[in-house]
């Protein structure tokens, strides 16, 4: 009886709202991959083909997160952080580079880009750091998991993945936040900041590619070099822009199908729609994408637990900054980082990721009503 | 199973905090949403702009030129196919990686192409790096089209002169516009790379023959290669031009002349017609169509013979006794001379100070004006001049077209001198001298002529004092309607003189060449009037003629006129450095004047029946 029930609340945990949102981004990724790509011709299996091999790896992954219980998987996080990093030191050694950055192990015909799995993987490290124990005082509350993220952020940096690192700043600053940090922690945070930040615009900018500098000079100067720097942004910003109200249709969009639009499937995936489909269809994935994290934050702060409220937010942050700083670098506000789209973009390992990461979520949502069994 | 060691406060602070992130994100939504509304909705309309103009290229679509025919409607310009390489700036990353790549693929001239590439002009339009590029250079240029973004090859029509040297001068050339050209108003609906006439026919006609560009709207990819054409206007092909030439008579002509520097006209003295018109040297105009290095251009700019100089229209000389004819014309209209009053030759004659000489130092005596002409008195001459004056011999030269330029479809014409007082006074500031009529009233001095004027002016005898406008083009073909539109004679007025005053200088004129000078024009096909002259070069001289440098020989003149009963036509000849008029002109005059009149039977001018032929020819290539 006990058991049926459940069975039953663990099949109700199965949000059917969350799931819907969930396919309907990957659906018009898929559409615009497939509208982006369609007259490519090759050997390879067309782009959207794969996209959707990587759907069903992701949605596997995303069951088997579901299914399983996030207080088992945090015990396995710093194990999990050992391997990843020692994958990414790997990667900096024998990883397939493109364009200019190694970021991949080749996995027979396909690649593996560890840097995006890192991410999920310390937002269960911090999590469980934080709801181990009470940590109280800055040096526990701040340091000691800076120190934790440190090592990743840096082999990541070194990459270099400057879209990466800048989620994994983003996900210790949300677990941070919703920890809650005293004020004076805060300035001290601030103050090492403001002082260290000479030496650390050094640091990061000596670390930088030199197209990662253009890429920021064009973004501080927007329109100085149509034809070179600037280039990029350009294009993107007039893609979405020429879409006006309505869009140019499936097909239509001149400036990725005659491929002024650089990386139309990737990172540019967004603007690519937005020529396509207009301000309505921007619309309507901005509400789509709203809806999804407005749900998972439902679950966060519906969470049994430290833990799993933790590993919510952790997931809804690193969400929110791709979805936000994606679509803001395809519009022009932020200099271009090289951050996929979650659920839009072509990719395995960031689709497969992020499917993880959202079942891992309704795992907490799933834990939450098995509470009272 | 994992306990909350957070106290109740810290968890319920995580819902506070939460709200907040929930406010935040919705704000960052917003603002991204608000950002998406100023691209798509306020700014849409430009950004569609700048999408248009990053897919599409306005591409011309250069005319066909209109072709050139001789009155028979034998071909002497078309157009043929030939590739051109274009290039758009607009996509082109690295101008200097291209013009590297450029010059080591196909050998082009790295300096050349950096001109062209930094002219001034649109970064959106193509524009024409190359023309006349062989077969293989634009295979070359297509096969390896990814690594030369924004480079395109086109083909287009080539303007071609079957005749290669025949007619080169009056045909002119075409060439590239230039940027001075650009500038002006005749020039407005034209870019950089259009071809326009640059000299002879193909310039003064070629507002007709130039046609108009179309337009072709070409979707382009971001390396620039062509995707999808649409055109948006068709290119209008330019008329064509039926030129009074009879190109058989023209070869003949040129060949006369040979190796040798000089001019023929040959014209209709009914209609001011040209048949012929050859100057030596010349060129060959498909040279000249063609992009010349420019080492090419100062070999032919610095060549001593000028072959880019039409002779017969932009040649002065002194005419020599040629100039007697008007002169005896005025003689018997101010009635200085009866037909029989006679002049004593002794050889010389004495003004002032000085002795004029005859040209024949033992004298011809006692000569009235028919022997004057015939045996060309220089002492005749001198007397009547001394008594008209040197302004009413100016007067009759000029009703005679001397002094300005006949109007003939050519640039650049020269108008040569009709010396008076009042010109000298303009010209030189100077009073005119005494001495200075004797000298013109035989054709030296400041009178000069060219060899057109020349041969108008004995086809104006041969008519009685009627005279036309030498003219080029007596018909054109509008493409648009097909019509041919036959261009009118141009009367250039009548000579106000008996008819007796020409009678009796046609007779002599027409002893010139049985018993006077000019014995060498005297045909046993037709009755040829005409006159000698020698416009001396060099004012001092001794010794035999073959004993001076030839560059300091005269120049040998000859006009005439045939049949003489009823003229068809009349030329003129000048031998540069040949001498004597009568020795080195007159067989040539003779041999142009008989070809004519082989060639004469076959002459009817350009008919309807011409022009259907050529319009069936023309359909079946617009098709």
């Amino acid at each position: 009886m006990i058991d049926r029930l459940t069975e039953h609340r663990g099949l109700d945990s199965f949000d059917i709202r969350y799931v819907a949102l969930i396919l309907a981004i990957l659906g018009i990724g898929v559409l615009s991959i497939y509208s982006v790509t369609h007259g490519q011709k090759g050997g390879m299996a067309p782009y959207y083909l794969k996209q959707l091999i990587w759907i069903g790896l992701g949605a596997a992954a995303f069951l088997v997160m579901w299914a399983s219980d996030y207080h088992q998987l945090a015990r396995f996080a710093y194990p999990a952080y050992a391997v990843i990093l020692l994958m990414l030191v790997f990667v900096l050694f024998e990883g397939r580079s493109s364009k200019g950055a190694q970021r991949w192990i080749a996995l027979g015909p396909f690649t593996f880009q560890p840097s995006e799995f890192a991410k999920l993987v310390l937002v269960l490290v911090l999590a469980h750091y934080y709801s181990k124990a009470p940590r109280v005082g800055w040096l526990q509350r701040v340091i000691v998991p800076g120190l934790l993220v440190l090592p990743g952020l840096l082999l990541i940096l070194k990459q270099p993945d400057l879209g990466s690192g800048l989620s994994f700043v983003a996900v210790y600053a949300a677990m941070l936040l919703m920890v809650g940090v005293r004020s004076q922690a805060l300035g001290f945070i601030l103050l090492f900041s403001i002082m260290l930040f000479p030496f650390a615009w050094e640091g990061v900018w000596g670390s930088l590619h030199d197209y990662q500098r253009q890429r920021i000079m064009a973004f501080v100067d927007s329109d100085y070099d149509l034809g070179g720097k600037g280039y990029h942004a350009l294009q993107s910003k007039i893609a979405i822009g020429s879409g006006e109200l309505l869009g140019k249709g499936l097909y239509g969009g001149t400036q990725s199908q005659l491929k002024f639009l650089p990386e139309g499937h990737t990172d540019f995936v967004f603007a690519v729609f937005a020529e396509e489909w207009g301000f309505l269809g921007v619309l309507i994935l901005l509400t789509l994408f709203v809806g999804l994290i407005w749900l998972s934050l439902e679950i966060a702060s519906k969470a049994k637990d430290q833990l799993g409220a933790l590993l919510a937010v952790g997931i809804v942050a690193m969400l929110c900054f791709c979805v936000v700083v994606n679509i803001g670098m395809t519009a022009g506000m932020f200099p271009i980082v090289g951050i996929p789209l979650p659920l839009v973009s072509y990719g395995g390992s960031a689709t497969i990721m992020t499917m993880a990461a959202l079942g891992l979520l309704l795992n907490v949502k799933r834990k939450r009503l098995s509470l009272f069994y | 199973m994992a306990t909350v060691h957070y106290p109740e406060t810290e968890f319920g602070d995580l819902h506070r905090r939460l709200f907040i992130l929930r406010v935040g994100l919705l704000l960052v939504v917003a603002l991204l949403g608000l950002r998406l509304w100023h691209l798509q909705i306020r700014e849409g309309p430009y950004y569609r702009d700048l999408s248009e103009n990053n897919r599409t290229r306005l591409v011309l679509l250069e005319p066909a030129r209109g072709l050139i025919y001789d009155r028979h409607g034998v071909l002497l310009a078309n157009n043929v196919p030939s590739f051109s390489l274009y290039v758009t700036l607009e996509d082109v990353k690295d101008r200097e990686a291209l013009i590297q790549q450029l010059s080591t693929l196909l050998g082009f001239d790295q300096a050349l192409v950096r001109k062209k590439m930094t002219a001034r002009g649109s970064k959106l339009l193509p524009r024409k790096i190359k023309d006349r590029m062989t077969l293989r250079d634009a295979m070359l240029v297509e096969s390896n089209r990814l690594d030369l973004p924004g480079v395109m090859i086109q083909v287009e029509s080539q303007r071609n002169y079957p005749g290669g040297v025949t007619a080169a001068h009056l045909l002119g050339y075409v060439g590239e516009v230039s940027a001075d050209q650009l500038e002006k108003p005749e020039f407005v609906d034209l870019h950089q790379g259009s071809i326009v006439g640059q000299y002879g026919v193909e310039k003064s006609y070629d507002r007709y023959m130039r046609g108009m560009a179309g337009q072709k709207n070409v979707e382009v990819d971001a390396l620039g290669h062509e995707k999808k054409a649409v055109v948006v206007e068709r290119p209008q092909a330019g008329n064509d031009l039926y030129l009074t030439i009879d190109v058989r008579l023209q070869k003949v002509a040129e060949d006369l002349l040979g190796g040798e520097y000089g001019a023929i006209v040959a014209l209709d003295p009914n209609s001011g017609d040209i048949l012929a018109m050859a100057s030596r040297p010349g060129f060959d105009p498909n040279v000249l169509s063609r992009e010349l290095t420019a080492k090419q251009w100062v070999e032919i700019v610095q060549d001593e013979g000028r072959p880019l100089n039409n002779r017969a229209s932009q040649g002065q000389y002194p005419p020599g006794s040629i100039f007697k004819i008007p002169m005896a014309v005025a003689a018997l209209e101010t009635k200085t001379m009866s037909p029989s009053s006679t002049v004593f030759c002794n050889g010389g004659y004495q003004f002032g100070k000085r002795l004029y000489h005859d040209w024949k130092a033992s004298g011809h005596g006692y000569v009235d004006l028919h022997d004057a002409l015939v045996h060309s008195c220089d002492v005749y001459f001198y007397t009547i001049g001394q008594r008209m004056g040197i302004d009413v011999m100016a007067e009759f030269g000029k009703d005679f077209g001397l002094g300005k330029a006949t109007g003939v479809e050519l640039p650049s014409e020269r108008a040569g001198i009709m010396p008076s007082t009042a010109w000298k006074q303009k010209a030189k500031n100077e009073q005119w001298l005494p001495g200075e009529t004797i000298s013109a009233a035989i054709g030296q001095g400041y009178v000069t002529v060219t060899p057109l004027q020349m041969a108008s002016l004995v086809g104006t005898v041969a008519n009685n004092g009627v005279s036309y406008r030498p003219r080029l083009v007596q018909a054109v073909m509008d493409r648009t309607s097909g019509n041919l539109q036959e261009l009118p004679a141009v009367p250039r007025g009548k000579i106000n003189a008996k008819p007796e005053t020409f009678r009796v200088i046609k007779d002599a004129l027409a002893d010139v060449v049985t018993k006077g000078t000019a014995t060498k024009a005297k045909s046993s096909m037709v009755t040829i009037g005409g006159k000698t002259g020698t416009a001396q070069v060099a004012a001092l001289r001794t010794g035999p003629e073959e004993n001076i440098p030839k560059k300091f020989r005269d120049h040998a003149w000859f006009v005439a006129f045939a049949p003489v009963e009823s003229p068809k036509i009349a030329v003129a000849v000048l031998a540069e450095h040949m001498g004597h008029g009568g020795a080195a002109a007159a067989p040539l005059a003779k041999e142009v004047i008989e070809t004519y009149m082989k060639l004469a039977p076959q002459v009817p001018a350009v008919t309807s029946d011409l022009s259907g032929v050529h319009r069936s020819e023309r359909s079946a290539k617009d098709s």
